[in-house]
């Protein structure tokens, strides 16, 4: 009887149109295709992208030198050099972070104690000469100062689950 | 008739120069290929000879089939041409014998004296509608139906013998069976689902 | 204007007449390309969407230019000859794959004489040019001189000789039932009062679901695309193929498509028949429709089911393809040639009386 029955699905196809019916249903589904330039997908606060470095609202920075951030880095992207300020306050001279080998762990992130290095919501960035792809410090504040509204925002929001 | 004329010579040309090359060429795959070419023509000329069906046949089966198989196995051949040609001129006279006896053989049964135009009348035209494969099934099924018959019995033998030949199984060979394979049912051939108690 | 058109029209097919046909081909031809690059189209739309997707649509309006531009980068790409490769067979590979696929169009009839060739043994000349579309594949792979385009061309030869065989039975049931070569003529043995079950593909449905499966393993598509097998053999036996001389396998593939797409559409659904011919209402409606639309919709039809399998089913593996071929595609046609030789003997009601 079994062997009646396997001879009639094979025979009759039936499998084969049991898949077909499922891709002829999908034809007429609505497509989840987000037409990119135009629109975009919903971002999380979570979202790791290019990074920052903050400052406080009185515009001093955050960063205290403390080189988590580069002994955690698991690509050792991050370099830093720090010297006492004339104020007497460790602060870095130099904070680069070399993108090309930066896998966006948000790592540094998630070390840094005084919320000084971030990770924003910045996705849509090339460069166009290889020594771009390093981040100095200027540019990581530069960066912090324009998305500073966002990243507290964000920090906010996440602020229960750190 | 001119047009006619010259496309026969053309395919002529073509056909002797391409059975040239099957026994010229030093690459095996070369001279399978000029093989087709030159199956490809005489179903051409053929064609020319109002025989569409055998033309026809000849590209389906010989070019189509046959050669294919054929360059398959060329293909995959490593053949060593220096060991293959040793000893061409130690038997270079036979073969020239041999080759001259059959053209002399050839030209005696296919010579001027037997064909031509004054030996065979030029076959009456046959009317537009008038279909080459009808006439053929007709003869074959009717006049030469035993021999037919038995043409098609000796090749089913000489297939079954041919299987039967170059089947070996091979107890280490590991191998699938598909049709066991599609046979399989979801429920207790490909999964058993085993219950048991969690642990802490 | 039309007159004088129509005159010279007549005096070509008087005193040149192979002006005449080639007029006549490139009419077939030139139309038929277009089709081929919107079969492209058609093709990555319509599996974009039953993949939830909406597929190409930037270049042009809603991307109906896709096809043009594709077309205009592969013109201009360099075509790399691979180092010992043998130049002159690799530059030959596409051309016998697409040369055979256009010449097959000759005896195709488009609508009731319609035809380019209105020769009688038109059946068997189409099995010949489709079984000769095997050599682009073979000489491709072995003219590559690499590895991947070598196991590509076996694999291609192997499976398209096997399935050659069910595709030919098939045909012979086709043959039997209508008792004639003439495509034409096929197409006319399926008239009758009952509009599309008259057609073929009712008392001829195991044959027409075999010779339209061997139909898709003989054009190396999906799911019977081992011969590209882009998972294990990289792409096959194109592999070292680019530029224009990979566009021309890649329009030989897709004519060769909508070629057997025509043929199932001749030999199984009616041809240029109105499916509704012989109905009360729908019959006298759709009456004034001319016979070409109904052979382009159906061969539609059938090519929309060659990408509908496409986005469904997963490749086949080796050697269930060559069982699928020899083991059961192979006796069901035998048995069902049987079957169709009685039921014309028996004079069955409907199709054979």
């Amino acid at each position: 009887m079994n062997v009646l029955r396997d001879y009639i699905k094979s025979l009759f196809l039936l499998e084969l149109w049991k898949g077909l019916s499922i891709t002829g249903r999908y034809l007429f589904r609505k497509k989840f295709t987000v037409q990119y330039p135009e629109e975009k997908a919903p971002m999380s606060p979570r979202f790791r992208g290019v990074h920052a470095l903050r400052r406080y609202p009185n515009g001093e920075e955050r960063c205290i030198a403390c080189k988590l951030c580069e002994a955690t880095c698991p690509a050792l992207a991050i370099t830093i050099e720090a010297e006492p300020r004339a104020d007497g306050s460790r602060r870095t001279t130099r904070y680069d972070i070399d993108l090309f080998k930066c896998i966006y762990c948000g790592y540094c992130q998630e070390a840094c104690p005084v919320d000084a290095i971030v990770e924003t919501r910045i996705y849509e960035y090339s460069f166009e000469n290889r020594q771009d792809a390093v981040l100095t410090k200027e540019k990581l504040l530069e960066i912090g100062d324009k998305c500073e509204a966002q990243l507290a925002a964000d920090i906010a929001a996440q602020a229960n689950y750190r | 008739m001119t047009f006619k004329l010259f496309v026969f010579y053309t395919f002529a040309i073509v056909l002797v120069a391409s059975a040239l090359m099957v026994i010229t060429r030093r690459n095996p795959v070369h001279s399978a290929l000029f093989l087709v070419l030159a199956f490809f023509t005489s179903a051409g000329i053929w064609l020319l000879a109002e025989a569409e069906f055998l033309a026809i046949v000849l590209v389906l089966v010989y070019v189509g089939a046959v050669m294919v198989l054929f360059l398959f196995v060329v293909m995959m051949l490593d053949i060593d041409m220096a060991t293959l040609r040793a000893g061409f001129i130690n038997y270079l006279p036979v073969a020239v014998l041999v080759a001259a006896v059959m053209a002399v053989e050839i030209f005696l049964v296919v010579g001027p004296g037997n064909f031509g135009l004054d030996v065979f009348a030029p076959p009456p035209p046959m009317p537009a509608d008038y279909s080459n494969t009808a006439s053929l099934g007709n003869v074959l099924y009717t006049v030469y139906m035993y021999p037919f018959e038995i043409a098609a019995v000796i090749l089913l033998v000489a297939i079954i013998a041919a299987i039967g030949l170059t089947m070996r199984k091979r107890a280490d060979t590991k191998y699938q069976n598909p049709s066991e394979q599609v046979r399989i049912r979801k429920g207790p051939d490909r999964i058993q689902v085993v219950h048991m108690d969690t642990e802490d | 204007m039309i007159e004088t058109m129509l005159s010279l029209w007549e005096w070509l097919g008087e005193n040149l007449v192979i002006v005449q046909i080639l007029i006549k081909i490139v009419v077939i031809i030139a139309p038929l390309m277009l089709c081929v690059a919107y079969f492209t189209f058609a093709e990555r739309k319509i599996i974009g969407y039953m993949q939830v997707r909406i597929g190409p649509n930037r270049v042009g309006p809603k991307g109906w230019l896709q096809p043009i531009a594709d077309a205009v980068k592969l013109m201009f790409k360099e075509i790399i000859i691979p180092t010992g490769a043998n130049k002159t067979l690799f530059l030959l590979a596409p051309m016998l794959t697409l040369g055979p696929a256009l010449a097959a169009w000759a005896v195709i009839p488009f609508s009731d004489g319609l035809v380019l060739a209105d020769i009688n043994a038109a059946l068997l000349y189409v099995i010949a040019l489709t079984s000769v579309g095997v050599y682009g594949v073979l000489i491709a792979g072995w003219a590559s001189n690499s590895k991947y385009a070598f196991l590509g061309a076996m694999r291609s030869a192997a499976q398209i000789v096997s399935y050659e065989i069910a595709m030919g039975f098939a045909l012979v049931g086709v043959l039997v039932a209508a008792g004639s070569m003439n495509l034409g003529d096929i197409v006319r043995a399926q008239q009758g009062g009952g509009g599309l079950f008259n057609w073929f593909w009712l008392p001829l449905l195991p044959l027409f679901v075999i010779y339209f499966i061997s139909g898709v393993a003989e054009t190396n598509r999906a799911p019977f695309d081992v011969a590209e097998g882009e998972s294990e053999i990289v792409a096959g036996f194109h592999v070292e193929y680019s530029g224009m001389a990979f566009a021309v396998f890649f329009l030989g593939e897709y004519a060769n498509m909508i070629l057997i797409s025509a043929l199932t559409a001749l030999f199984f659904l009616g041809g240029w028949l109105s499916p509704f011919a012989g109905w009360p209402l729908l019959g006298a409606m759709t009456d004034w429709v001319p016979g070409f639309v109904w052979f382009v919709l159906k061969v539609a039809f059938v090519g929309f089911f060659y990408l509908w399998l496409r986005a469904t089913f997963p490749r086949y593996r080796y050697d269930q393809i060559m069982r699928l071929g020899w083991k059961v595609f192979i006796p069901i046609t035998i048995v069902w040639i049987v079957v169709v030789g009685l039921m014309v003997v028996l004079e069955m009601p409907w199709w054979f009386d």
